[in-house]
């Protein structure tokens, strides 16, 4: 059930994206493939209405990805996002001590989300 | 608990990457002569281990040059050993990418293990055509790549090959099968292809058999490694993490488990994360067999089974052409390390960057303050500039350049080093490192350009 408020707006609250899903980083030369797999079916839609890859980009904004899509899989409940040149060359050539750039679905999962009140006992961790 | 289809094909995996456990296999072997044996004669069962990356390949090649005997995967014996007279005791066959550089050296390695360990003379046979390295191929390379082939110095030249030379290998009788650079899922497609008789044009099963390989191909990343994250994702038994079997059906469908008495857990999430991964358009994951399509997977957790079962993957037609990794040298990496502690660790930790910016003119420098901002920033610096002194007390300085000429790499570990007594206060703990340099080219050829082949190795070639 979806609580409304007085003003109409929808009753949410701001939670990092790790309580929301789960995901993990794959390399492929100078590209990065993060995915995003809601914990539960309940908050694929928020997910599918808030992690954009406008947003993916804002957040990887340092690492100038050149291109950033987004894929659905909706019977996973999961999102795939693939991040062009954001690994400065890759495993043979970027300086970084993380050259697969395998650190990076954690910063994609620390990007902010709002949901909806009604779905917070679906979301994992403190 | 341990329902048994006895038509379904097992295959464990034992080795995610050159580097993983070598305890692995054993408790992979024990579960599926376990499951062998629970269900009526016939039932099958493959041992893989994967062991290639994009820069393996290039050191077994180096090694290669080095001693024609070597080039095959440095662990083979570790990794082997423990398992391999079980397995041929039981009629497991075991097919890898081990052979690396020098799947023949592999062969007449793994030949006298056998001999060693009073198992007999196993039917060995290799997979070749991946090496494109020779000067044969020299032309053929230049025509895809053009310029960049220009003034480089090549190390490695592989195709990625496909599962028809393993099925077939397999189908003339082979017990091994020791391939070098072939697809990580080939792997997996060769066994179901030569188990079930499937055409090299049956795209439906081969896109399943080819999910389920990219399942198995990462070892224990499917069981809960590489998953843990306390609080949110718990692991049970990390420290003793299980590696992964698939269970075959002849459709192509898979549920995915791992051996008996070991941590970790299979779950949706786990096998989620794994299906996805180094996926890029989910619709077309591209491999030399088939192209598979996970749009309209699903996964389903198995109640009371420990197991997840994959279902709706499909498969188009494979590409017309083979992926190919050139590795040339890339001249010289340069890094050095130093840590500051105390009141004013990061001002400190700054100022000694800074001194090394303005002295290492000529390189382009990769600044790393570990502890406030290092794997998450870029080389260029644009998110360490964005980030202000938050003041920490335990700062580790790291820098990193490229230069092709090996002195001018060596300027950094001696300004590095020079930091002792001519930097900020405090600093201690130099480390430095010089490491030679591996960059990758890629291009596509023509599949009919790429001849592939197995051979079943006489005892004459294995002595």
């Amino acid at each position: 059930m979806t609580t409304i408020d007085n003003a109409g707006t929808i009753d949410t609250i701001e939670v990092p994206l790790y309580r929301a899903a789960h995901g993990r980083t794959g390399d492929k030369g100078d590209r990065s493939n993060i995915s995003v797999i809601a914990w539960h079916a309940d908050l694929y839609a928020v997910l599918v209405a808030q992690v954009t890859p406008e947003r993916v980009a804002a957040q990887f904004r340092f690492r100038a990805p050149s291109q950033v899509q987004r894929f659905l899989l909706p019977k996973l409940h999961a999102m795939n996002f693939v991040l062009d040149a954001v690994l400065d060359g890759g495993v043979n050539d970027a300086l970084n001590l993380d050259t697969h750039g395998k650190s990076l679905s954690f910063l994609l999962l620390d990007m902010p989300v709002r949901v909806p009140r009604s779905l917070e006992p679906l979301l994992a961790g403190p | 608990m341990n329902s048994i289809d006895p038509s379904t094909l097992l295959i464990g995996c034992a080795a995610g990457f050159s580097g993983d456990r070598t305890d692995a296999a054993g408790p992979v072997v024990d579960t599926l002569i376990a499951r062998m044996a629970g269900a009526p004669a016939g039932r099958r069962a493959f041992l893989i281990f994967e062991t290639l990356a994009e820069r393996t390949l290039a050191l077994a090649q180096l090694r290669r040059r080095a001693d024609p005997d070597a080039g095959y995967e440095p662990l083979l014996d570790d990794m082997l050993r423990p398992v391999l007279a079980r397995c041929l005791a039981h009629g497991i066959r075991i097919v890898s990418n081990f052979g690396a550089a020098n799947p023949r050296a592999a062969a007449r390695h793994i030949a006298r293990m056998a001999r060693e360990l009073g198992a007999g003379a196993p039917r060995i046979a290799v997979v070749e055509g991946d090496d494109l390295s020779g000067p044969a191929h020299r032309a053929l390379l230049k025509e895809a790549l053009g310029a960049q082939m220009d003034g480089i110095r090549m190390v490695s030249a592989n195709a990625y090959i496909g599962a028809e030379p393993i099925a077939a290998a397999l189908d003339a009788g082979a017990q091994i099968v020791v391939c070098g650079r072939v697809a990580d899922p080939s792997l997996t497609v060769g066994p179901a292809m030569s188990h079930f008789g499937w055409r090299a044009d049956d795209w439906d099963r081969l896109g399943r058999a080819t999910m389920a390989g990219h399942l198995l191909e990462c070892g224990a990343q499917v069981c809960g490694g590489y998953f843990a994250d306390p609080g949110y994702k718990d692991v049970p038994g990390l420290e003793a993490v299980g590696f992964p079997i698939a269970e075959i059906d002849a459709e192509g469908r898979c549920t995915i488990g791992k051996a008996d008495a070991t941590g970790g857990l299979v779950s949706e999430a786990t096998v989620k994360e794994q299906l996805l991964y180094e996926v890029h358009d989910p619709a077309a994951y591209l491999t030399p067999d088939v192209v598979a399509d996970i749009a309209d997977a699903e996964v389903r957790a198995l109640p009371g089974t420990g197991r997840v079962g994959l279902s709706g993957v499909r498969g188009h037609a494979r590409p017309d052409s083979y992926k190919v990794n050139v590795c040339h040298e890339g001249g010289w990496l340069a890094e050095g390390e130093i840590s500051y502690a105390g009141p004013g660790a990061e001002a400190r930790a700054r100022l000694a960057a800074d001194v090394l910016r303005k002295r290492l003119v000529g390189l382009v420098l990769r600044v790393d303050l570990i502890g406030a901002l290092s794997i998450l920033g870029d080389d260029a610096g644009r998110a360490l500039a964005a980030t202000p002194d938050s003041g920490l007390r335990d700062v580790r300085l790291r820098v990193a350049a490229t230069h092709a000429d090996r002195a001018q790499a060596e300027r950094l570990a001696r300004e590095v080093t020079a930091l002792y007594t001519c930097g900020p206060a405090g600093g201690g703990g130099v480390r430095t490192a010089l490491t030679p340099r591996l960059n990758t080219l890629s291009c596509l050829l023509p599949r009919g350009a790429v001849p592939v082949r197995f051979e079943l190795l006489d005892a004459e070639a294995l002595a």
